[in-house]
């Protein structure tokens, strides 16, 4: 029997113990090792400490690799001892106990230490940093007794510290040198929003700020800064950056600069001795996230367990917070010089800021903020330097990709190798993901994690993730989370909640919580207008409307604005009006003082900044239905002017679209729907962007539907080609009752479409019988519509009850 | 008890059984206004007319139970204490309300302070 080749490792974190589970993997029973690790505790996720600081994990949760595994493989595993010396030409290693173990091949996986400001009282009680679980457990039990933390630190660790804390309860001051956070991952607009969003959350900066020395006597105080001014301080976390951790290479002779220096396949200056991880400096780089790492430590088994390997080559990194409610990520180059140019989507209402950078047609780096799906696969074309077109980033910046042929090349995981690397924290490549699914028949994004770890860390890429179970499995994918409930107030889906509104013929919205037995015995406000919603979708007829379980603007039939007051929008049925109406609502504005008068994107009239109380009044002198603009409902139907004046027009748009609009006026939806009928194929009511579009082709129409001109832009899908207006009217019926029955509450068309998949909806709206049957249950829906403004009109409790404001005399 | 002037900071709104259920109802007192609700056990709350967060009407809010739920940003404020829900932070100020003969009446003394802070 041969001599197996013995290796030891010096450092039982991330990086180390990764390279051991490729070389099992590559060659099982070929080693014999040992590991040692200066943390008591066997292999643990230090990425996860973040989240045990939040509350969301235990310590037991984040282990990746409990003793038993050790066992299992025969490693012999010291804790709680440090290796202080190496002997190089006698090829042996000893720790600070005195065990001396010797090495065929050695491995330096040491990590990193905190880099601590070297100020005055930083060596008081109540200083520390944020590295390991040792860390991780003073400030939990700090939380229980004490009220203020003060974080130094505005990068990446600092903020998870910062969130951490304040979960546990404390105030939390984060200082910061630079006048934005994160400035080494983000640029001006993202920092400013990320704070802004923290700041939401409760933390408090102190930015600009230059410490100069922490209060106290035994215990830390307080912290004072260059400036003259302070901060209280119970504790003090330094997240100031890191420090490759090389003092046992250097004592033992082993080449270093800031970090231990080693080659394309991780060897340093001596024979037999290896570095890989965050104390290992490659090519001038040091590293401090786990990705760069895990490629390294792939390369460095390989060349141990004498597999032929690719050299590393370096990496490009990127970064993600992980602090919830937040979403930022960020890689590659990241700030526009003038060689680069910028695709930008920065939406301030929703809170999103998208930026992809590109030099000579490449993608060279990216920042998103609020919405970081498309990360993983933005890095993945900075990676494999893709070339790519304006428009295939716009498409991936709107997320309106991968549904027809305008996806850029590379960019789904179906065009990618099965060595592609998805998740880069955990190193999970494709195959391995499509291998565990199939193997083990997963089927939800839960059971991949659990199996493979990927998305287990940052999470950044779950999306990838999904979007492979989608592709191996097909049709019996149903959702990343298989299923997902309503609210928090119960388990039950969407669908399920249907499901049990038909079978068990419930008529109200308060038995549907009973009988289902609701968590929250009331409801809250995401449950309540979707029951309310479902309930008159499954009988219109004998359903009596929950007016306290609607939405302000559909309980008002007026949109609140952000000030309290209300915005009226008459009906102007296909946006065509007459002067009489035009004067009607000019005198409206002048009576009621109306301040702002304004078109909306919908060829209607906006009359902005009504006062509550004289609402049913302006309807009244109106004598004009109003719009349902800011409703679960049809708002409006965008019309050209069609064959009328057009000299291209083939169709009368202006007609057809009066009478779509009295058609489905007042109709409930899932969600609002946009509608639009062009009078030809130059299409100048923008019917590819509405709910439901109409254009008018030689001898026909053609239906659009699923498009949506918001946050996510999509172009709607050909349903239909049809001859006849009264086609037209039966189709457009059939699709929204279909729709309207198997949509979740606030979902919108495009969304629905996507889900549903077009075929489908094609297959079930061209069925005679099928589309025969929805039509008759859209016109049981459309018979119970009233008009609303003229009950608050005519009816005194009505008003009183809605309308009305009490001035209470003191 | 009769409310008389011996109370001078109580201020009368109106009827309780004119008081819609689980709706709000705006209320303005010398200046500010409050926003007044009847939950579904009957008991009537009277909280400031402003969300902390930017200023919402709370009055508008959908009602469940004890809370309203903002209408701007959906924030969840407890009609009782006037605590925002976790995990969003904040605090509105409640005002007693006192029923006696029917009728309602709010104390303009504000609970808020102590409670806010
Ligand atoms: C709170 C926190 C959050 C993070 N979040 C992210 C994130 O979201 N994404 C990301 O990519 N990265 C993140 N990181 C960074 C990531 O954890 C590190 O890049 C990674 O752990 C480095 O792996 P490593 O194996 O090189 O070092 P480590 O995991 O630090 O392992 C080194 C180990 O060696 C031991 N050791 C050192 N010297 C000796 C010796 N002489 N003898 C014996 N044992 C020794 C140390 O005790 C340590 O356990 C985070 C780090 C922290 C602290
Ligand atoms: S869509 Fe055609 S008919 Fe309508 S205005 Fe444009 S060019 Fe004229
Ligand atoms: S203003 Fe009330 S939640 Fe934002």
């Amino acid at each position: 029997m041969s001599q197996k080749k013995k290796i030891v490792l010096v450092g039982n974190g991330m990086a180390g113990i990764n390279t051991i589970e490729h070389m099992l993997k590559l060659a099982p029973n070929k080693f014999d090792m040992t590991v040692f690790g200066s943390e008591p505790y066997p292999n643990y996720n230090r990425i996860m400490l973040s989240s045990v600081l939040a509350g969301d994990s235990t310590v037991d949760d984040i282990v990746m690799n409990p003793y038993e595994w050790y066992e299992k493989h025969g490693i012999t595993l010291y804790t709680g001892q440090t290796v202080t010396n190496i002997d190089t030409t006698k090829q042996t290693v000893t720790s600070d106990q005195g065990v001396q173990v010797p090495y065929d091949e050695l491995i330096l996986a040491t990590g990193s230490n905190p880099f601590m400001l070297p100020l005055p009282g930083a060596d008081k009680e109540g200083v520390i940093a944020f590295r390991n679980i040792q860390d991780c457990q003073t400030m939990i039990d700090a939380s229980k007794k004490y009220k203020k933390a003060v974080v130094i630190g505005g990068g990446l660790l600092g903020l998870e510290a910062a969130r951490g804390f304040i979960n546990l309860g404390m105030q939390v001051d984060v200082v910061h040198i630079c006048d934005h956070l994160m400035e080494r991952q983000l640029d001006p607009t993202a920092s400013k929003m990320l704070q802004e969003a923290l700041e939401e959350q409760g933390m408090n900066f102190l930015l600009n700020k230059e410490s100069a020395e922490i209060l106290g006597e035994e215990r830390v105080t307080g912290l004072s800064f260059r400036d003259g001014t302070s901060t209280e301080a119970d504790l003090v976390v330094m997240a100031v950056g890191i420090r490759p951790n090389v003092e046992l290479a250097q004592t033992s002779g082993i080449e270093v600069d800031r970090g231990i220096v080693v080659n394309d396949v991780l060897e340093t200056n001596q024979p037999h001795v290896f570095a890989v991880g965050e104390c290992a400096q490659h090519r001038e780089t040091v590293y401090g996230l786990v990705a760069p790492l895990y490629e390294q430590s792939a390369v460095l088994a390989k060349r141990l367990a004498d597999v032929e390997t690719e050299p590393y080559e370096g990496s490009v990194v990127d970064t993600k917070l992980k602090v919830s409610g937040v979403d930022v990520f960020s890689g590659g180059e990241f700030i526009d010089t003038d060689e680069t140019k910028a695709i930008r989507v920065h939406d301030e209402f929703s809170g999103i800021y998208k930026k992809v950078l590109i030099k000579d047609n490449q993608v060279v780096g990216t920042v998103l903020f609020g919405d970081t799906k498309e990360g993983s696969r933005i890095m993945k074309l900075v990676r494999d330097q893709v070339e790519v077109s304006q428009q295939d980033m716009n498409a991936l910046l709107t997320g309106s990709q991968g549904n027809n042929s305008t996806a850029p090349t590379g960019l789904g995981t179906e065009h990618m190798d099965n060595a592609d690397i998805i998740c880069g924290c955990n190193g999970v490549s494709k195959g391995d993901i499509c291998q565990a699914i199939q193997e083990q028949g997963l089927s939800t994004v839960e059971e991949v994690k659990n199996v493979t770890k990927a998305s287990r860390s940052c999470g950044g890429c779950r999306p990838l993730v999904s979007e492979i179970l989608e592709h191996t499995l097909g049709d019996q994918y149903t959702g990343s989370e298989g299923k997902e409930p309503i609210c928090a107030c119960t388990d039950y889906s969407h669908e399920e909640v249907v499901e049990a509104i038909r079978e068990k013929q419930l008529t109200y919205v308060k038995e549907v919580m009973n009988v289902l037995e609701w968590k929250n015995e009331e409801g809250c406000s995401k449950c309540r207008p979707a029951l309310n919603y479902y309930l008159g979708v499954v009988d219109p007829v004998a359903y009596s409307d929950d007016h306290t379980s609607r939405f302000v603007n559909e309980r008002m039939h007026a949109n609140i604005q952000k000030d309290g007051t209300y915005s009226v929008v008459p009906r102007i049925y296909g946006g065509v009006t007459t002067p009489e109406d035009l004067k009607k609502i000019a005198e409206v504005a002048l009576k009621y003082e109306i301040p702002t008068v304004k078109l909306t994107g919908g060829q209607r009239i906006d009359l902005l900044g009504v006062q509550k109380e004289n609402l049913t009044e302006v309807w009244e002198d109106l004598g004009m239905r109003s719009g349902h603009a800011y409703g679960k409902a049809l708002r409006t139907v965008k019309t050209c002017v069609g064959d009328t004046y057009c000299r291209f027009g083939t169709a009368d748009a202006m007609g057809m679209g009066i009478r779509m609009e009295k058609r489905f006026e007042g109709l409930n939806t899932p969600h609002k729907v946009k509608m639009s009928v062009s009078g030809c194929p130059r299409n100048c009511a923008e019917s590819g962007i509405k709910d439901l579009g109409v254009v008018a082709i030689d001898g026909g129409w053609e239906l659009y539907v699923g498009g949506n001109g918001g946050v996510k832009i999509r172009v709607g899908d050909l349903l239909a080609t049809v001859k006849t207006e009264d086609e037209l009217i039966e189709y457009a019926e059939a699709f929204l009752q279909y729709y309207r029955e198997t949509a979740r509450y606030l979902e919108r068309t495009a969304q629905w479409v996507e889900r549903m998949g077009l075929e489908h909806v094609q297959a079930v709206i061209e069925d005679d019988e099928q589309r025969q049957a929805l039509c008759q249950r859209m016109v049981t829906a459309l018979s119970v519509h009233s008009d609303p403004w003229q009950k608050a009109i005519e009816d005194k409790q009505v008003q009183k009850d809605l309308y009305e404001v009490i001035d209470a005399k003191a | 008890m009769s409310v008389t002037n011996e109370q001078p900071y109580l201020i009368e709104i109106g009827p309780v059984d004119e008081l819609p259920q689980n709706t709000g109802k705006t209320v303005r007192v010398q200046g500010y206004e409050v926003a007044l609700f009847k939950l579904s056990n009957g008991d009537v709350r009277a909280i400031e007319n402003r969300c902390p967060h930017k200023g919402g009407v709370l009055a508008e809010g959908i009602v469940s139970g004890e809370y309203v739920f903002c209408p701007m940003h959906d924030q969840k404020i407890s009609l009782s204490s006037g605590h925002v829900q976790p995990p969003d932070t904040g605090c509105v100020t409640t005002y007693p309300v006192v029923i006696t003969d029917h009728k309602i009446y709010i104390d303009s003394r504000p609970l808020s302070k102590e409670v806010c802070e």
